[in-house]
């Protein structure tokens, strides 16, 4: 089933948690809702399911206007952070939960919720804990007899609020391809919230990117990945350094330093952001002609890559990422002045930027 | 009140015992040991072994005589009668005022939560004596009452009413930090998985606040059962039809007729101990519910 969402503003007395947003989600897709807390996600997703009003704008749910629908008709599976289970139920009850509550008419017989219900945790994996109470079970246990509760109803749409956040980092990976596996079954139309932007790029068919109530970009995570729209697009989606400068028409000036770009759209001069990836810069030796002055702070060598971190001049920190051969090419040291010269910058002009942005963008930089 | 359970567990005070680093001398120890326990026997303990050997003086026969005595039996069918109203009031009034209080944002709200305490604050005669004057024969409504032939004061439903004052809160203070600790997910998880208003109370609300609301009304039921300064203004003490169960041992007593006042004393103290042994099951599956 689709999801339109049309206009959806929400005011929470002086913050606006969803500033006139449109959204469409096509049917059978899995979309994650993706920014950093308090960008408005969980509110969307919660207006879409019915639990939270909006001030303004309408919820299309398979074309139908949703808006003023109850909750308990809207036929939208939740899974919220918490799970909220309910904790004096065994398992099983908790997922024959949404067919008992039918009313007579539609409500089947309890030998078809017994068999609705095991084949539903046999399709989580966890058949064999239906006489236990949630307590008993761990956290990633508890999610997937949340999802499995979710869906007994055979809901129309799937919504789930960041539903890895509670959980360690291995069951959180284990998790995240599980529900990859198991939307590709049941292809319902899902929609998950989260804050962590490896999961988004990794579960999800097309990611939303939400910052402060508005949406930044809407795109497949390649897209999104590779093409930024947005400097906050940019700055979010993995670490990046960001100079401050003037584009002149060939090149980048910041402060006394010039760097090379190759952005033909810049005629004449202008303010802007140059953003480019830790492995999209060089790192060279300080008499070098071009290229922007740092001075190495440490230096990571685990892993496939090396991270150096380096102080700039006037307090700002640049990363970089290095593979083991250019490592080797390449005497570092901790306090060595050096310069660094991108391969690529993409540039976004300063004054599209309100104040508060710039302000985040120098906060994610320190 | 406190609306928490004690927790008995050893593991904290030994822990902090058994290590010398946070051990206190020995000294301190017995000192405050000592005290509590001499508090206790003296103020609380002495007194229940008076009431039963008093009762008990005059042998078994007249202990037993001071029920079955017509008075006896019909203050505790007024005592029992008003409790069997008041509580199960209290207990609809409780849950809803805790309902409205935490799941609902409404005007006045704090003035709902700060009136609730009002019974705890205020002195029971006070009480009496309100209900007096709006419901006596020269109170408010008392002309239309009189009119009507309806009697409030000096009769059952003017001792309901005291009753219902003095144990308002109980039921109401205890399920409000219980239902603010659960918070609403588990009632949005009901709804969105199509459950009505009812179903949700009756399947998911209810279950996790039984034991809590229990506690609530054992402690109603004995604050209804025992209260004696509100309901001995507006009663009238007439025998055999307004008396209560501790109006009774008042008159008992009065008319030096201690044996008898005694036996039904005890009768009372034997209620506060059921209750007590009551009370301290339902706080041990409460925590073994949130232990758990």
């Amino acid at each position: 089933m689709s999801i339109n969402v049309k206009n959806i503003h929400k005011q929470f007395g002086e913050f606006t948690a969803l500033d006139d947003i449109s959204l469409d989600f096509p049917s059978g897709e899995l979309v994650a809702l993706l920014g950093p807390s308090g960008c408005g996600k969980t509110t969307l997703l919660r207006i879409i399911a019915g639990l939270e009003q909006a001030d303004q704008g309408d919820i299309i749910l398979d074309g139908e206007n949703a808006s003023n629908t109850h909750v308990r008709d809207r036929q939208v599976g939740f899974v919220f952070q918490h799970y909220a289970l309910f904790k004096h139920m065994t398992i099983f009850d908790n997922v024959a939960f949404g067919l008992r509550m039918k009313p007579k008419a539609q409500r089947p017989s309890e030998s078809k919720i017994r068999e609705k219900v095991f084949s539903l945790l046999q399709l989580v994996q966890l058949d064999w804990l239906a006489d236990r109470f949630p307590a008993q079970l761990s956290g990633g246990q508890r999610q997937r007899i949340a999802l499995a509760r979710a869906l007994a109803v055979e809901p129309r749409v799937l919504l789930l609020d960041e539903p890895f956040g509670a959980l360690d980092a291995k069951v959180r990976k284990e998790l995240r391809r599980w529900l990859r596996k198991l939307h590709d079954e049941l292809h319902i139309t899902s929609i998950f919230v989260t804050h962590d932007q490896e999961e988004a790029l990794e579960v999800a068919d097309r990611v939303v990117l939400m910052d402060h109530g508005k949406v930044e970009q809407v795109g497949t995570p390649e897209a999104v990945y590779n093409h930024p729209q947005t400097p906050f697009v940019y700055s979010f989606l993995g670490s990046v350094n960001v100079f401050h400068g003037r584009a002149e028409q060939e090149h980048l000036q910041v402060g006394n330093e010039q760097l090379r770009h190759h952005n033909d759209s810049y005629g004449h001069s202008k303010d802007v952001f140059a953003f480019a990836r830790p492995h999209e810069i060089k790192i060279v030796d300080n008499n070098h002609h071009e290229g922007v002055s740092a001075r190495i702070s440490r230096v990571l060598s685990f892993g496939i890559e090396t991270k150096v971190e380096l102080d700039g001049l006037n307090g700002t920190h640049y990363e970089v990422h290095l593979s083991q051969q250019q490592r080797q090419a390449q005497s570092l040291y901790i306090g060595q002045e050096v310069k660094l010269v991108p391969s690529a910058l993409a540039l976004f002009p300063r004054e599209l930027e309100t104040s508060a942005q710039a302000q985040r963008l120098s906060e994610q930089q320190g | 009140m406190s609306t928490l359970a004690i927790q008995t567990h050893p593991s904290q005070t030994t822990r902090f015992e058994k290590n010398a680093a946070t051990r206190e001398p020995n000294w301190v120890k017995y000192l405050l040991l000592g005290i509590s326990l001499s508090f206790f026997a003296l103020f609380l303990l002495l007194p229940l072994i008076a009431v039963f050997t008093e009762a008990l003086r005059k042998g078994l026969e007249t202990y037993w005589l001071a029920f079955t005595d017509a008075d006896a039996l019909s203050a505790i069918a007024l005592t029992l009668t008003a409790a069997l109203i008041s509580v199960p009031l209290n207990l609809v009034f409780g849950v809803a005022a805790a309902w409205a209080i935490t799941k609902f944002e409404f005007r006045g709200k704090q003035i709902l939560i700060t009136f609730i305490d009002l019974p705890f604050s205020i002195s029971p005669v006070i009480v009496g004596l309100s209900l007096v004057l709006v419901f006596g024969v020269h109170g408010w409504f008392g002309e239309w009452l009189v009119a009507n032939d309806v009697k409030v004061i000096f009769a059952l439903p003017g001792i309901v009413l005291a009753t219902i004052f003095v144990t308002f809160p109980f039921v109401a203070r205890e399920l409000i930090p219980l239902m603010q600790a659960q918070g609403k997910e588990e009632e949005e998880a009901a709804i969105v998985l199509g459950a009505k208003g009812w179903q949700t109370f009756w399947y998911v609300t209810l279950p996790n606040i039984k034991w809590g609301l229990l506690y609530g009304v054992i402690l109603c039921n004995a604050r209804a059962m025992g209260e004696f300064g509100a309901v001995s203004v507006v009663s009238g003490h007439i025998r055999g039809e307004t008396n209560t169960l501790p109006l009774h041992v008042e008159i008992l007593y009065n008319e030096y007729n201690f044996s008898a006042a005694f036996a039904v004393a005890s009768l009372l103290a034997l209620l506060a101990l059921l209750t007590l042994v009551i009370k301290s099951y339902v706080e041990h599956k409460i925590s073994k519910r949130t232990n758990g």
